[in-house]
């Protein structure tokens, strides 16, 4: 039974990817298309991350072990999902216009955090594998909180670049704060 | 739920097509009437600029009054009441009125109006209005040496509208014009799009556009116009006076503090279209950069 969660996972991550590839091919992304590819994508980046940052809270809650094995995949999907999210703006909104776009990322705020919250990504994906986690020890655990930062910038990114209306960005807030303030808890029980 | 039937729409090809055949034909009175008032065909260093459909316009809508997501309005408006619609027009004037929606479009005939809608947040439309120029309305009440500025409320409804049950704005939804701006003839009183009757997510039963200003400028379902004295403050202006002044004119030179305002994203073009460059007040300089003259445009944003 056991042998089967990562795949299923792995698949079940899929999902969102394959929907958007979906209504891309049969044109079902309304009047404003790129804004919709731009958007969902940024949505699930946010969603994964909230997801990696569940799982060593879950494991505390459940007592089982199973939820660390999955953080690492999730943990890529992120990457997979903010990549496809950067692309979209560099790329298709864009068109690899790069003075234009760093223009926006030197003097609009939330595009630089957005960037620079990609960028920080960057080292944890080349290090995500099982060699990497090896070969660095105890710094890979450090190097990895990374994602602490980068889940924060996320938040700020999604709150600045809305008009007016906070809901949802002040929703995705709340969830990532608490889960964070899990990992602040844990360490003040143990000192 | 009242939805559209399909039969009631116009297919813009069709619609088109009649267009270019009136274009064609000449010198009927109606099309001369058209083509003597300043319009979009004006718009320089832009390729043909396409209406865009009568589904887009009137299913991606910003109107916060009925929800602050694009499909909202279409989706929570379709009941809305419109009848009946009465109109205050007041403050610095002569002859303050009150008119029905009846004696309005008894009183005033409305012309195919074929403009382009910048919203601030980097997209646009190319919309055939119905309506006429404000001015019209306004030389009915004979405004006062006092007034100076206009004065626009939409109307406040919460029963009905139930994006005013959350303070997302200052409701009910306020806007202003300096008068010179309110009495340009491109400002117009809108009653309808592609020939038909405004659909109440556009604004029914009556709404004002405003060609060169960001769309928020062009409040809808107005209740009262009131001309003053003192420069009017804005539900936006209100909600964030850094990022949205007064004038709010279409510039690609001026960003918003958050986002550029130098390109914009055509709706219904499709996925790989590209950006196009946004012009100076929505490419309708030649008619309105004369009411700003020796304005420090980055200072009145």
């Amino acid at each position: 039974m056991k042998k089967y969660y990562k795949p299923s996972i792995f698949f079940l991550s899929l999902i969102p990817f394959l929907l958007i590839l979906y209504k891309i091919i049969f044109n079902k992304l309304g009047p404003e298309p790129v804004k919709e590819i731009t958007h969902f994508t940024g949505e699930w980046t946010l969603l994964f991350i909230i997801f990696t940052l569940s799982m060593s809270p879950l494991k505390k809650i459940t007592k089982l072990n199973i939820w660390i094995s999955f953080r690492r995949m999730l943990g890529l999907f992120l990457f997979f999902y903010a990549t496809l999210h950067m692309l979209t703006y560099v790329a298709i909104d864009y068109r690899l216009d790069f003075q234009s776009i760093s223009k926006d990322i030197l003097t609009k705020k939330f595009i630089f955090v957005g960037f620079a919250a990609w960028i920080l990504l960057l080292p944890l994906a080349f290090t995500s594998s099982k060699k990497a986690m090896i070969y660095l020890k105890d710094k890979w655990k450090k190097l990895h909180r990374l994602i602490y930062i980068i889940s924060i910038l996320g938040i700020i990114h999604f709150i600045w670049l809305v008009k007016k209306d906070l809901t949802e960005p002040l929703i995705y807030a709340a969830i990532v704060v608490i889960l964070l303030l899990f990992r602040f808890n844990i360490k003040r029980y143990k000192n | 739920m009242k939805k559209i039937k399909y039969s009631e729409i116009t297919p813009e090809k069709i619609y088109n097509n009649r267009r270019s055949f009136v274009k064609t034909i000449g010198f009927g009175a109606g099309s001369l009437a058209i083509s003597s008032l300043p319009f979009l065909n004006n718009a320089i260093g832009r390729e043909q600029d396409n209406l865009t459909s009568y589904e887009d316009i009137t299913t991606y809508n910003n109107y916060y009054e009925f929800g602050t997501s694009k499909g909202d309005p279409y989706k929570n408006s379709q009941n809305f009441k419109t009848k009946p619609w009465e109109i205050t027009i007041e403050g610095e004037v002569d002859k303050p009125i009150k008119l029905s929606m009846e004696e309005i479009s008894k009183s005033f005939i409305s012309e195919e109006r074929i403009y382009r809608l910048r919203c601030v947040e980097g997209w646009s439309m190319v919309i055939p209005w119905m309506g006429f120029s404000l001015s019209k309305l306004l030389s009915k009440v004979n405004p006062t040496s006092k007034a100076k500025f206009v004065a626009f409320e939409s109307v406040y409804d919460p029963e009905q509208m139930k994006g005013q049950r959350y303070p997302v704005l200052n409701w009910p939804y306020k806007e202003g014009l300096r008068i010179d701006e309110a009495m340009h003839p491109l400002t117009t009183v809108v009653t309808g799009l592609y020939n038909k009757k405004l659909p109440n997510q556009n604004g029914a039963p009556l709404r004002i556009f405003i060609p060169w200003k960001y769309g928020f400028k062009s409040a809808k379902a107005i209740v009262k116009i009131k001309l003053v004295e003192k420069m009017p403050t804005s539900s936006w202006m209100w909600a964030s006076p850094r990022e949205y002044g007064f004038y709010s004119n279409v510039n690609p030179n001026v960003d918003h503090p958050r986002w550029s305002q130098a390109t914009e994203r055509i709706i219904g073009e499709g996925i790989w279209a590209p950006r196009v460059k946004t012009l100076m007040f929505n490419g309708y300089g030649e008619e309105v950069a004369n009411l700003y003259t020796g304005m420090n445009l980055k200072k009145y944003f």
